[in-house]
């Protein structure tokens, strides 16, 4: 398959089965809110050694947030309940709670609950407030500058995390370039998160090393500096590579950015090829075959 | 199909309880059994047939036309479905009824929502006291739910109230959140009768008006933008004309908390104009 002079490899992107949640954060502005925001989803790039992988979603008009306030929607990707359920503790307790003026509320509901305002309650030491509207229930912890309002728990869904795509191009500007007008286009879609800076990483990895004890190590098959020297994956052409990861709600959702990345990518200039990580099928349970998201 | 209509012959000359009169137990019977239906009126039984003509129709959707503030214990423990009341109602209105709608067109009489545990009651005039209050011998009152009354209500509104949402249009009694240990208490109108919060543990009690008589148990505790008050407006938005109309307003509250004189939490927010 060939878009625009490019080649889609006949591969797929291996991704696995995870655990995610979104929270949306209000604050007195938008960019107070993206700051709580950022800072939630800070060091959240991967599960390897992050805990969790998160990102922000989109931000949110007054209007959809249930306070009225400007926000963002925060999607936060974890192994299982229970290494969310930390995370989530940590990161909101950390970050959301300290940071002037906000409330953090749950923006997934059903599956397996998790404690949010019911795990930081006990920082209000007997001050803090709960109160039920509807069926959902709120805690108002004091702090200082007023109240922090934030709901008890929130949902959880099944959901995928490790959809990817590989740029492969003829400089390394091109592959940024490319990945660039890639990530854009992925993160008009809802639904998903790049969880890596500025939604593109560059240390693809493999699993293991030949040092004890490290379960994953440079891809080296993928590093142009060393195709003339290890088995190689890379044409001569090929000067620079750049990956994007994709974590998803849905399958459906990984499949309609990887789609929707690879047409922008596609379109920029110097893109020799594009392709996909997997570790042959044995690890991940969901398999994005390149060729049958672009058809 | 159009729902059953119970219209009233002539006002009862004792207290008539309807809490038999239920949607989901009338699911299923046929005029003539529901005219059957055993009634207490004062201390003698009576049937329904004695007191309503019976339309046919959607017992789900339940209308009670003929008005009788004798009518009481009507929705009592009702779990869904709807009743209309076209005209008054009597005491212990939507008494522990844990779902559906009840609508009552006019005036509504003491222990309006008592134990509401869940569900919508709305009261297009007036309610009498203990409004989502406690009965003699129950430790708690409303416990879930909402209750919007258009008029004023009288004392003790809130009385026990464990949790839910009352909104008063208009002005309440004596007493509003006595002994509250938690929810929420909307008084929208332009009088809040003396002494409110009395005995209150926790809860909520929002006010745009100062009360005739203050408690010295309530802790000032200053003028505050809450979030809170933000969430509870969209939270309740549809339900009064009224108070959507004050959600454009400033979210800046005056702060009371007490009543200190029972060690309590409950916090007065003072919203004024």
């Amino acid at each position: 398959m060939i878009i625009n002079g490019v080649a889609i490899d006949d591969t797929f992107a291996e991704a696995f089965g995870m655990t995610a949640t979104r929270l949306v954060i209000t604050a007195d502005s938008a960019a107070w809110a993206a700051i709580a925001a950022t800072s939630l989803t800070g060091f959240a790039t991967s599960v390897i050694a992050c805990g969790c992988e998160a990102g922000i979603e989109r931000t949110l008009a007054p209007e959809e947030t249930p306070d009225g306030r400007a926000g963002v929607a925060v999607l936060i990707f974890g192994m299982s309940s229970k290494d969310l359920q930390k995370q989530l503790r940590d990161r909101v307790g950390q970050c959301v709670l300290t940071c002037a003026g906000t409330a953090c509320y749950a923006g997934l509901q059903g599956g397996t609950p998790l404690k949010l305002g019911g795990a930081l309650r006990y920082f209000g030491d007997g001050y803090q407030i709960s109160k039920k509207l509807g069926e959902r229930r709120y805690w108002r912890i004091p702090v200082m500058d007023g109240e922090f309002v934030c709901e008890d728990a929130v949902g959880t869904t099944k959901a995928v995390g490790g959809g990817n795509i590989l740029i492969l191009a003829a400089s390394r500007p091109a592959a940024l370039a490319a990945s660039e007008q890639a990530v854009a286009a992925m993160r008009q879609l809802p639904n998903v998160i790049l969880p890596f800076p500025g939604g593109i990483v560059r240390s693809g990895s493999k699993v293991g090393s030949k040092y004890k004890g490290l379960i994953a190590s440079t891809n080296n098959a993928y590093c142009p500096t060393l195709k003339g020297y290890t088995r190689s994956d890379l044409a001569p052409d090929v000067a620079a590579v750049l990956e994007i990861v994709i974590d998803g709600l849905t399958p459906a959702d990984v499949a309609a950015a990887m789609r929707a990345g690879i047409a922008a990518a596609c379109t920029a200039g110097g893109v020799l090829r594009i392709t996909a990580g997997n570790y042959g099928g044995k690890l991940g349970k969901h398999h994005f075959h390149l060729r049958e998201v672009m058809a | 199909m159009s729902g059953l209509v119970l219209t009233l012959k002539e006002p009862p000359r004792q207290r008539l309880d309807l809490s038999p009169l239920l949607p989901e137990r009338l699911q299923g019977l046929d005029a003539a059994a529901i005219s059957a239906l055993e009634l207490a009126g004062g201390n003698r039984r009576a049937h329904v047939g004695d007191f309503f003509a019976v339309t046919p129709g959607d017992p789900s959707d339940l209308r009670i036309a003929g008005s009788s503030d004798r009518l009481d214990h009507i929705g009592h423990g009702m779990t869904g479905g709807a009743i209309t009341v076209a005209g008054d109602a009597g005491a212990y209105l939507g008494l522990a009824m844990t779902g559906g709608r009840l609508v009552v067109e006019g005036n509504a009489g003491p222990y309006a929502a008592a134990m509401l545990g869940g569900g919508t009651i709305e009261i297009g005039g007036n309610a009498g006291d203990h409004l989502g209050g406690a009965p003699a011998g129950e430790m708690k009152g409303m416990g879930g739910g909402l209750v919007v009354v258009r008029g004023n209500a009288g004392e003790r509104a809130g009385d026990r109230m464990r949790r839910g949402t009352i909104i008063v249009e208009g002005s309440v009694g004596a007493c509003a959140a006595a002994r509250m240990i938690a929810g929420t208490l909307v008084v929208l109108g332009p009088e809040l009768g003396p002494y409110p919060g009395f005995g209150m543990k926790r809860g909520t009690l929002l006010h745009l008006v100062r009360p005739q008589r203050e408690l010295p148990s309530f802790a000032d505790c200053g003028r505050h933008d809450l979030g809170f008050l933000g969430l509870l407006l969209r939270d309740l938005r549809g339900h009064s004309r009224r108070l959507d109309s004050l959600a454009t307003r400033p979210t800046s509250v005056h702060r009371f908390v007490g009543d200190l004189a029972n060690g309590g939490m409950g916090e007065l927010l003072f919203w004024p104009n």
